[in-house]
């Protein structure tokens, strides 16, 4: 059991190959979020222009993102549009399937936020003679950010974890890497330190979040 | 050939799309039954680890408590991998249909029992008192009085939650499952067409887009007024 799940000899040998795979998750990581906070932020700013004709197809939009499964989505860029002539690399598909698809996850999100802010403070704001888009960065998204941290942070993790699916168009993340050092070394202990570097990366994360999450269910009676 | 028939020629091309559609068809079914039985198993579980946390006996809470943060903090491809690619050198060796199932059903667990959880703790303590005052049991108090309460404010992030690990079924095809994406994939490297592709992509739209939209509708009709 030891010998095949925790061997020390294949964890030295492989250890160089997972930790270029853990920089380049982090890496990864550091582009796609800021990619769909950016992107949710588009779609929720759009969707306070409160006028049906705008409102529908950015629903239409987020729900059609939250059906599609990213894998899915990333496999059609990956292998679908070269067919039409255009090749794009791994990275690039990745970067593009998370925009789209996480984008949509924080546009919920921020819209959620913006809508909990009270219109009176958007009144108040505007009769001090604040225009809309000074109104809306000073007084309406500062408060709107804060009121859905505790989603905005659980879905930052969710990202995070999601990179993981870069390795199956060969992006060379921790477990793209650690899939090659167990093909090379016929031993799952790569894998199993794969594992073991998401679980002490993103467990902090997990506490604070289940935290702030019992926190804020409890606080809403 | 002017660009737009060579495109639809391409990506929507009739030939190859009536050839491969059993086998999407049979990549549908193979999905709606690896989803259901996430769903049901991964709820189920979720809620039998939510109702023994509140027995409240310590050692036990803690493993709960552990498990719950392990399956959080493990992208579930990586579970699924090491699931189908490492147990066989322990002894079992689970199908790639199992090793997806079951490591979709314990991420499923564990999220569904942080908010049964949240649910449960949301309840004032002066209920459970007073309902165990008026003669009530644990349990009766429990079924009876907590766990309506505490269904009504766990079913929005509840829904979106299992939706979003539902979907994670594609993942199974990283482990030759033969579901949707399996399907759409090998017939378009036996067609040399992306075809398919598109055929599986409307399955995956069809499937899931009405439960997203039943999701937002339920949000709305179980959020608490301001």
């Amino acid at each position: 059991m030891i010998e095949a799940f925790f061997n020390i000899e294949i964890m030295k040998a492989a250890w160089p190959i997972v930790l270029t795979g853990l920089w380049n998750t982090i890496l990864l990581s550091l582009i796609v979020v800021p990619l769909g906070l950016l992107g949710g932020l588009i779609l929720a700013l759009l969707a306070s222009i409160r006028h049906p004709l705008v409102r529908w197809p950015l629903m239409a939009w987020v729900d059609f993102f939250r059906a599609f499964p990213p894998l899915v989505l990333l496999v059609l860029l990956f292998a679908g549009l070269p067919f039409a002539g255009l090749e794009l690399g791994g990275f690039a598909c990745v970067a593009i399937a998370f925009f789209l698809n996480t984008g949509s996850y924080y546009g919920e999100i921020f819209r959620a936020g913006i809508d909990s802010v009270p219109a009176g403070q958007v009144e108040a704001a505007r009769s001090t003679g604040l225009t809309r888009m000074q109104a809306m960065r000073y007084v309406v998204l500062p408060q709107a950010v804060r009121n859905v941290m505790p989603d905005l942070l659980s879905n930052t993790l969710e990202v995070v974890k999601l990179t993981s699916l870069g390795s199956v168009v060969a992006v060379p993340e921790l477990l793209y890497e650690a899939r090659q050092a167990q093909s090379i070394t016929y031993n799952p202990t790569p894998i199993v330190m794969a594992a073991v570097i998401y679980f002490l990366l993103l467990w902090p994360v997990v506490r604070l979040l289940s935290r702030l999450e019992n926190r804020a269910l409890a606080g809403r009676r | 050939m002017s660009g737009w028939d060579k495109f639809v020629e391409t990506f929507f091309n009739a030939k190859v799309m009536v050839k491969y559609l059993p086998d999407i068809l049979s990549g549908v079914v193979v999905t709606i039954e690896l989803a259901l039985l996430i769903v049901v198993t991964g709820l189920g579980a979720g809620l039998a680890l939510a109702l023994l946390r509140s027995l409240a006996i310590r050692p036990l809470n803690w493993l709960i408590v552990f498990t719950v943060d392990l399956f959080r903090s493990l992208p579930p491809l990586v579970i699924i991998v090491l699931m189908y690619f490492g147990l066989p050198y322990a002894g079992p060796a689970p199908s790639g249909f199992v090793s997806t199932w079951l490591s979709l059903a314990f991420v499923l667990m564990a999220f569904s029992e942080e908010i049964f959880w949240a649910g449960i703790t949301s309840i004032p303590k002066g209920q459970w008192e007073a309902a165990r005052s008026t003669g009530l049991s644990f349990g009766q108090t429990l079924f009876n009085v907590v766990l309506p309460q505490a269904f009504r404010l766990t079913i929005p992030p509840l829904t979106n939650r299992t939706i979003a690990i539902t979907k994670g079924t594609a993942l199974g095809t990283v482990v030759a499952v033969t579901e949707i994406l399996g399907q759409a994939s090998s017939a378009m490297s036996n067609s040399y067409n992306p075809s398919p592709l598109m055929m599986g992509a409307a399955a995956y739209v069809v499937l899931f887009l009405p439960v997203v939209v039943a999701a937002r509708w339920i949000e709305t009709r179980f959020a608490w007024k301001r």
